[in-house]
């Protein structure tokens, strides 16, 4: 394969004529004091934006986006390297930039205490907006994002979808030649997504505005004209995203076996030479091989005896990542998952509901956080919440965890309420917390240690369960390590790991993978897969519509209702039509929410 | 950072701005109780708790009286306990059971009138009492001190008088107290209390409230727009400048008229000193805020950095010459301690010029130096 083929191309200098890119990067390099350490947040990085052109600055959390994105707004200086917006000189005049330029924060920079009428009175103060031109202009931006019925409500009191669009109407209050946003996508529902991509591209091509959008999300790489693709603090490719995934052609493959369920066929595709990548799509499995093959050669893979049916597909831009990171392993990616039993729990086979959810409600003052929600778990089965950020999930969980005394309702996990018997209930669950909540100054060992003995383990028995951990996660080279400078890849192992020193028949996971790679996170699918293999009862939530694929049942989550659920294939079987023949978990997801807001309407 | 010399943006549209500014901070006032609690509700509750908590006058003091061959004349010297407000005398007879409430703490002092009392008051030499102190407490030990031997001196001149006697060959001291004259020592504390209360919500309040915005993420969004740092700490000292006044006026308030502490100097002059030294404690809140970028911390900083040091250092409780050297160099950068210097005066003596002067010029001078250090290490960009 070429692997080249993605890199970007160097502009030199001397080019940079009269027809210049709006942006020009060249040597950027930014290094963060942590403590003693110093880290690399970007290195070397060299790129451009052309003008009227939507370019997507794609990677996952941690690569160095919004560091970047701080740098061309003139937040930030870098420790060397040059960066010229609109032919400006940001070092050296970043307020002009600042007057030239539109820039929407992470988390839509609002004041969540103001109303959005203040909120666009502020901006519009701020970018000194004639008074006289302001009722066009706030019509138009009504308009544009649909919140024209909502202009007297407090910013704290919106959907995070109706705060993004406010977010994008202040930054747009005066139009700014170049708009800049900085994860603009994250955590928002995927018709608030949608939309959002309609008025970039309605800016984009009625006024001649030039964006430059952030997003851990790689299928958004397609949406966009150009893509920088950023990893690690390193520019890994700047091109047009189907030239990243043209050279994949006749490489990706979505397999069915008549013999083995699709877990089965992925674990044995996973790490066999030649295999580049190997997901779950809904009842299938998606293969990316590392060189170009005829479809009948595919089954060769697992021999004759899977049946396989094979279908070629076309390479999407995740597979080129996939492709391209491989290239730049790192220790973090290397090691895969041992394949035995990795929970060590002895399988106990036994059947029926493990959590059931009756008519739960949850309220916050006059908010309704959760409401009259209903789903089981059943034994040994993945269960997925999936949902937006503020969909109620975090709630759903936090009450099942005994955290969260629920309003009305009831909840039963593993036949206790957890509220009254916690002692008994929570020695056989594992929780895994969405941030880090490690202790970040002690090293593996003792972090290992600690949890085993908050659990109760003694003895030989706890000394078993920390070999098991060091060895069965790969922790072993990093045992004498402070936790807090592991790579985010370790530390979520670490965490996983810590959650299961009891040995418990259910975990609870709370967005496991936010802030890991794409390798890495599918590295965690194949421990997750395992343990549910060993009959551990597994609840996850997610906001990444391609993890709910490996569930074997979910719920759909919005505003504190549950829409709809059943397996992926089930939720996208109810939303084939002859528009859609294959629709996307994504695709379902939009048509449960506009169908659901026609019958409030 | 400065900006270019040449903005072609013209002084209207930075007025806009900070105005936009201004109004967005009043929404958020309104909205958000808590900045209305700091600068209001902090005042009165922390008045009311050191006003009424914090005496250095002794009261009530629980004494034991022991008298062991009670008489005519022991009955008078112990009437003379009875009848002052400074003590709450217990009469007992043995020395051992008084010692034994001294003990368990149940009197602060005991004193002993031997049975020879009225012998040796009629006989030629000078009558003798014993007086025992709890020293734990050095200073009440002090003032008990004091206050018994003010009642035995009144009690001889009244036993003198009676038996028709000049009182002794004593020299008479004439004590005239000046400027307090009830010697309570609440109208020295309370104008001091105002000043340390101003030291803490008006650093509390604009350290919170700036790194509030850095929390959130406003303040990102703000940096990215054209307003200039000039205009985001305007927006900032102005609104939280009058509230903080308000709180001001609200704790003057409380003086005069809950604590009756006697105001005699200028409210002009007041309102002046109280707005220099409302901007000093503003400016140390915005330059907390340059480093803290949490409300957590901020609050955490602006607690140790401004009220203690104030509480301690100003003046306003311990008396600054009695200090080491050393420790009295330290008092000359605190703020308060010259605002403390210029409230007890305003109150207590009236509008007395060499001491506003001085005063005034020195939180000039600390004014000035914080908001320029303010504006020197706040800049347009994150880190």
């Amino acid at each position: 394969m070429d692997r080249n083929a993605g890199r970007a191309e160097v502009h030199t200098q001397a080019d940079a004529g009269q027809d210049s890119p709006l942006l020009e990067m060249a040597g950027v390099t930014k290094h963060f004091e942590s403590g003693k350490r110093s880290v690399t947040a970007l290195q070397d990085i060299t790129a451009q934006v052309q003008k009227g052109v939507v370019t997507g600055l794609i990677g996952p959390d941690g690569a160095g986006k919004t560091t970047l994105m701080r740098l061309i707004a003139g937040l930030l200086l870098p420790d060397s390297g040059t960066l010229k917006v609109l032919g400006l000189n940001v070092i050296r005049d970043p307020l002009q930039v600042q007057a030239a330029i539109g820039y929407m924060p992470q988390h839509f920079g609002l004041y969540e205490d103001l109303t959005v009428q203040e909120n666009l009175d502020l901006y519009a103060d701020l970018q000194g907006v004639p008074r006289s031109d302001r009722p066009a202009r706030y019509e138009g931006l009504m308009q544009m994002t649909g919140l024209g019925p909502f202009t007297a409500r407090l910013a704290g009191r919106l959907s995070g979808g109706m705060k993004q669009k406010l977010g994008l109407a202040c930054t747009l209050i005066k139009p700014p030649a170049f708009l800049l946003l900085d994860e603009p996508t994250v955590g928002v529902d995927p018709v608030s997504r949608r939309e959002l991509w309609q008025i970039v591209y309605q800016l984009v091509e009625e006024q001649g505005m030039s964006v430059l959008l952030s997003t851990a999300y790689l299928d958004e790489a397609e949406r966009c004209q150009q893509v920088v693709l950023l990893h690690q603090g390193v520019v890994l490719g700047q091109d047009a995203p189907s030239v990243f995934s043209n050279p994949l052609q006749n490489q990706a493959f979505l397999l069915s076996s008549k013999r083995w369920g699709r877990r089965q066929i992925r674990k044995q595709l996973h790490g066999k030479p030649g295999v580049l990548d190997a997901t779950i799509s809904g009842d299938r499995v998606r293969l990316v091989t590392d060189s170009p093959m005829e479809p009948e050669k595919v089954t060769d893979f697992l021999g004759p005896d899977a049946e396989l049916t094979v279908t070629p597909v076309s390479p999407r831009f995740e597979d080129a990542f996939i492709a391209l990171i491989k290239d730049h392993t790192d220790t973090e990616t290397e090691a895969p998952p041992k394949q035995e039993s990795p929970s060590g729990v002895s399988a106990k086979s036994k059947d029926g509901d493990v959590i059931v959810v009756e008519d739960v409600d949850r309220r916050f003052g006059d908010f309704m956080a959760v409401k009259g929600i209903h789903f089981r778990v059943r034994h040994g089965e993945i269960f997925g919440l999936l949902g937006a950020n503020g969909a109620g999930k975090s709630t759903t969980f936090r009450m099942l965890c005994g955290l969260l005394p629920p309003s009305g309702g009831r909840l039963t996990v593993a036949g206790e309420d957890l509220r009254a018997a916690p002692a008994r209930a929570r020695a056989r669950i594992g929780y895994m917390a969405q941030k880090f909540s490690l202790y970040s100054g002690l090293n593996v060992l003792q972090n290992l240690r600690f949890f085993s003995s908050a659990y109760g383990l003694r003895g030989p028995q706890r000394k078993d369960r920390i070999d098991w951990a060091l060895t069965s996660f790969g922790l072993e080279p990093m045992a004498d390590m402070p936790s807090g400078n592991l790579p985010l890849g370790f530390k979520k192992r670490l965490a996983l790991a810590a959650a299961l020193m009891h040995e418990p028949d259910i975990l609870f996971l709370d967005e496991p993978t936010s802030g890991v790679d794409p390798v890495a996170r599918r590295e965690f699918w194949q421990r997750i897969t395992q343990l549910a293999d060993a009959r551990v009862t597994i609840l996850v939530t997610t906001h990444f519509m391609e993890e709910a694929e490996y569930c074997d049942r979910l719920v759909i989550m919005a505003q504190g209702e549950i829409l709809g659920g059943g397996t992926p294939a089930q939720i996208k079987d109810r939303y084939r039509s002859d528009e859609r023949p294959d629709p996307s978990l994504e695709d379902a997801f939009i048509a449960m929410i506009t169908s659901d807001s026609e019958e409030a309407a | 950072m400065k900006g270019p010399r040449h903005s072609d943006s013209p002084s209207q549209k930075r007025l806009m701005r900070l105005g936009g500014l201004i109004r967005k901070e009043a929404h958020q006032i309104v909205r958000d109780p808590s900045s209305i609690a700091i600068a209001f509700v902090l005042p009165v509750i922390l008045l009311l708790l050191f006003g009424y908590g914090v005496s250095l006058d002794a009261e009530h003091v629980p004494i034991a009286i022991v008298v062991e061959q009670p008489g005519r004349e022991t009955a008078g010297f112990v009437a003379g306990f009875q009848h002052s407000p400074y003590f709450a005398p217990e009469i007992m007879h043995t020395i051992q059971r008084a010692e034994q409430a001294l003990m368990h703490r149940e009197v602060d002092g005991i004193v002993w009138l031997r049975s020879n009392f009225a012998q040796e008051l009629l006989g030629p030499g000078p009558a003798t009492i014993g007086l025992i102190v709890n020293g734990v407490n050095a200073n009440q030990a002090r003032i008990i001190e004091g206050y018994v031997k003010g009642v035995w001196s009144r009690w001889l001149k009244h036993t003198a008088l009676d038996q028709g006697m000049t009182p002794g060959p004593t020299v008479a001291v004439e004590q005239r107290i000046w400027f307090n004259a009830e010697m309570r020592s609440r109208n020295f504390l309370v104008p001091g209390l105002i000043a340390i209360i101003m030291t803490l919500i008006g650093a509390l309040l604009t350290a919170m409230v700036v790194a509030r915005e850095w929390e959130r993420g406003t303040m990102e969004a703000l940096m990215v727009t054209p307003v200039r740092i000039q205009e985001i700490l305007l927006g900032k000292i102005i609104p939280y400048f009058i509230l903080g006044m308000g709180g001001m006026a609200v704790s003057v308030a409380m003086a005069v008229w809950v604590f009756e502490v006697p105001f005699r100097g200028s409210y002009g002059v007041l309102f002046v000193t109280a707005a220099l030294f409302l901007l000093t404690a503003l400016a140390m809140g915005l330059l907390i805020s340059v480093v803290a970028k949490n409300q957590f911390v901020a609050g955490q900083i602006a607690i140790i950095a401004t009220f203690l040091p104030a509480f301690i250092l100003s003046g306003f409780l311990f008396d600054i010459g009695s200090m080491p050297k050393a420790v009295q160099m330290v008092t000359y950068i605190i703020a308060a301690r010259y605002f403390v210097n210029i409230l007890q005066s305003l109150f207590l003596a009236g509008t007395v010029w060499t001491v506003v002067i001085y005063n005034a010029l020195a939180l000039g001078i600390m004014c000035l130096f914080f908001l320029f250090l303010v504006r020197k290490r706040m800049k347009k960009r994150l880190e």
